[in-house]
């Protein structure tokens, strides 16, 4: 053997460490029960390593934006910098800090008083007036069993991973411990089944938040299985984006849809979806746009999770942006700094440019940074306009008004003169997130946590747009069944979300927002007549029962209410429903098993034999186009599920 | 007497838990070495493991005797470090894991790290292909046309490879002694 490998071979004998006993011992424990699942299953589904065509190509537009945007820094960096920062986008740890306020201004205050108004015993995590995050933000380490049964496109940073995998179980429950005794989370007892013949109305206020899904995702990927009170299946459903048709008649702030379908976990049952499409974001008509980033670039956002994904974040949201959408940037640290003068959002080439010159060094000294970029906001504003200044940082707040309250007053202050804020922290380690949330708070603006270059995607490009331009609010949905066609109804979900029969027509009642874009999905189950899954049996004496009117096609007839923004009384949309079942499409296959994977996390009684096995499989079959890799971690998160469950 | 890698295999493709229990225990040495190896960073390394050995418990009902064990699990886990670099979505993940390491090294400029210092620059300063070739090859002791087996290409191709090693470690070694 030539030297040089003699060399080679024994500097990698002498390079690998030996594995540890304790992942050993707990890797052949998890891979035995794989085994045995395996075993069990005929059918296991399985997720293809390919991304759908789909997302092939657009990740692969991602590759070419962040060659682009890296291209410079690479001059600028050193090559292994270069390649960290490119790795950023795929490889960082699914942190959840996303499940960050409910966005629209007033929506989370005016939707926590319907909540508190419909049940009294339940726990809300704060009362109005103030703006209110209606689950409590968890930070959680990245749990390695998610890895390593992920078929996702990211796994965590190396630099930064915590071998969760080798955690004690003592380790584990130190982590979870101080958490788990201070969440608190608004739910209520599962929606029962319900007789049409002595109740055919069912009414509720739609909901688009998406935080139980946030905080089910960290509690699995922990190792532990979410409380069940955590678990707010609508939440989970709403999570995911579907491709629902929008309004079309001119006017309209959001367009209704609803099939019918059989059930997957009971043959006798089907399940009534209806769908609601908030009006796609028109470029053409919302209000122009301002934006000013305020961008941290001390010292410690040297990092590749931190100032590159940045830029690469901001370098996304661009693409949203409409010509007469106007940015600035401004960057706190040493020396504040206007680093871009208000710029029409089409001048991509000088935008980019700007971000690209970024470069972290220097302490933070920003309150001159948080002032300048209000005040630029402010020569921005022009009639008509919203006007936002984004600050984002990995946690070094020192934007110079010291005392906290000021700052929130001065926040809140320049919110009331029309200039909102939020707040959008990157990186570990120094993340302040109560500090992020209050700031966000008063500046009726949301607090998000970037971890990777897709969740930038969903705050900045898709929740952002919904966040910034409410369409509708006081969105109530009512639902009158048949009972000649329909014998029993039962709404999937929306627990904390449900209103008197009366609370329909009464506009002083306070019910949920839609923002543009946000899609809202709720599933009924429900049994036709006649069918053998019937829970109730006809009463005996008949006495005080609907009837109904067997002639009609019709199986029940939704109406929905909203109020257009500005507005204090309510419009009204009405949809009858017929019989006819459709064969379920992917979006409906999937939020189906969404539906029963939640119900399965809560201890529902509903589902039969039908178990996370199955959700798995339905799920992995419904993922459709997947654009965004949400539902294949979906589907990841119920095979962990089903692991921890069988413990 | 040993039960035989082969033996074990068939029973644990005919659903038997404690022949795949003894396999997994048997070879899990083996798969954190060449997990790391190709690499080059232990979390990694661990994480690959974990989710090779997790593949393992669905794959091994797919081992028909076809190859011999040892060369189809090397297969399985030269393509489940593939897959992950993949995943990563450019093979930035990869050289960051040597690269990496070689930064800090750098730093640190010890005298003890100076041994593995030429480790990192040697394994980081190959192509990803390479690397994975001079793992097999010289870490694992397989013959060229072992490697070229798991690797899927000829053991021709392996052998040039090799030679690419070579010349990257000799070019390696001038460059030190022009340096010191």
């Amino acid at each position: 053997m030539d030297n040089e490998i003699k060399t080679l071979k024994r500097a990698l004998d002498q390079a690998t460490p030996t594995p540890s006993a304790t992942k050993r011992a707990r890797d052949l424990e998890l891979a035995l029960k794989t085994f045995n699942a395996a075993q069990g299953s005929t059918d296991p589904a399985r997720l293809p390593q390919d991304p759908a065509p789909n997302a092939r190509g657009f990740l692969r537009g991602f590759r070419n934006m962040i060659t682009r945007l890296n291209t410079p820094m690479a001059l600028a960096a050193t090559s292994s910098i270069a390649v960290a920062s490119l790795a950023a986008f795929v490889v960082l740890p699914n942190l959840d800090l996303s499940n960050a306020p409910p966005a629209p201004i007033p929506a989370s205050e005016t939707r926590n008083r319907a909540a508190v108004d419909n049940a009294a015993d339940r726990s809300i995590v704060s009362a109005p007036p103030e703006p209110v995050v209606e689950a409590p933000v968890v930070i959680e380490e990245q749990a390695a069993t998610f890895d390593a049964l992920s078929n996702l496109k990211r796994a965590p940073l190396a630099f930064e991973r915590a071998p969760a995998s080798m955690r004690t179980g003592d380790e584990i429950s130190r982590l979870q411990g101080p958490v788990a005794s201070s969440e608190r989370f608004a739910n209520d007892v599962a929606h029962g089944v319900t007789v049409t013949a002595e109740n055919s109305v069912s009414t509720f206020s739609i909901d688009v938040d998406t935080a139980s899904y946030s905080v089910i995702r960290s509690s699995l990927t922990q190792g532990s299985l979410p409380p069940a009170e955590a678990v707010r299946i609508e939440e989970m459903i709403n999570y995911f984006p579907y491709d629902y048709a929008g309004p079309e008649r001119d006017g309209a702030a959001f367009a209704p849809s609803v099939s019918v379908f059989e059930t997957p976990w009971n043959s006798g049952t089907q399940l009534m979806r209806i769908g609601l499409q908030g009006e796609l974001p028109m470029r053409d008509r919302r209000p122009p746009l301002n934006l000013v980033f305020l961008i941290d670039t001390s010292g410690s956002m040297n990092s590749p999770d931190k100032l590159p994904l940045l830029i690469q974040s901001f370098g996304l949201m661009l693409t949203s942006l409409a010509p007469e959408d106007e940015v600035a940037i401004v960057t706190y640290a040493g020396a504040a700094g206007e680093v871009l003068a208000p710029t029409p959002a089409n001048d991509r080439a000088a935008i980019l440019g700007a971000l690209q010159g970024l470069s972290a060094g220097g302490s933070t000294a920003g309150q001159a940074g948080l002032q300048q970029a209000y005040s630029i906001a402010e020569t921005m504003t022009e009639e008509g306009e919203v006007s936002r200044v984004i600050l984002a940082t990995d946690g070094d707040f020192n934007i110079g008004i010291s005392d906290p309250e000021a700052l929130k007053s001065y926040i809140a202050q320049k919110r009331d003169a029309g200039t909102y804020l939020s707040v959008l922290g990157f990186g570990r380690g120094n993340l302040k997130d109560s500090v992020m949330q209050a700031l966000a708070q008063n500046g009726n603006g949301n607090a998000a946590y970037i971890d990777t270059l897709s969740e930038a995607q969903k705050v900045l490009n898709d929740e952002l747009s919904g966040a910034l331009f409410p369409i509708a609010n006081d969105v109530k949905v009512q639902v009158e069944f048949n009972p000649a066609q329909v014998s029993e109804y039962r709404l999937i979900g929306y627990e904390t979300r449900r209103l008197a029969r009366t609370d329909f027509n009464n506009d002083a009642v306070d019910a949920g927002e839609i923002g543009a874009g946000h899609q809202v999905t709720a599933l009924y189950e429900i049994t036709p007549v006649g069918s053998a899954a019937a829970l109730s049996e006809p009463l005996r004496y008949g006495g005080g029962q609907i009837t109904g009117d067997p002639a009609s096609d019709e199986i029940a007839f939704v109406k929905l209410r909203y109020k257009a923004p500005g507005s204090q009384s309510s419009r009204l949309l009405e949809l009858p429903v017929t019989k006819d079942t459709v064969t379920p499409d992917t979006d409906a296959r999937f939020a189906a098993a969404i539906a029963g994977f939640g119900q399965l996390l809560r201890g529902g009684d509903h589902l039969g034999q039908w178990g996370y096995q199955e959700a798995i499989d339905l799920a992995a079959r419904s993922r459709g186009s997947d654009a965004f890799g949400y539902r294949a971690e979906a589907v990841t998160l119920m095979r962990l599920a089903q692991t921890l469950s069988e413990k | 007497m040993q039960v035989s890698d082969a033996e074990l295999a068939h029973q644990a493709a005919a659903g038997d838990r404690a022949a795949f229990g003894a396999l997994i225990h048997r070879h899990y040495d083996l798969i954190f070495r060449v997990a790391f190896r190709f690499s080059g960073h232990r979390q990694d390394a661990e994480d690959l493991t974990q989710e090779i050995c997790i593949g393992l418990a669905r794959k091994i009902a797919q081992w028909h005797g076809q190859a011999q064990l040892k060369t189809w699990l090397y297969r399985v886990i030269v393509n489940a470090c593939h897959d992950k670099r993949r995943r990563d979505a450019t093979q930035a993940k990869a050289a960051l894991g040597w690269g990496e390491r070689e930064l800090a090294l750098r730093q640190a400029a010890s005298e003890e790290a100076a041994a593995q210092d030429w480790l990192w620059s040697a394994m980081g300063g190959l192509s990803p292909v390479l690397r994975d070739t001079a793992a097999l090859t010289v870490g694992e002791d397989l013959t060229h046309a072992q490697a070229g087996e798991i690797l899927g290409v000829s053991e021709g191709t392996i052998s040039w490879r090799m030679s690419e090693v070579k010349k990257h470690l000799r070019d390696l070694a001038q460059k030190e002694t022009a340096d010191g």
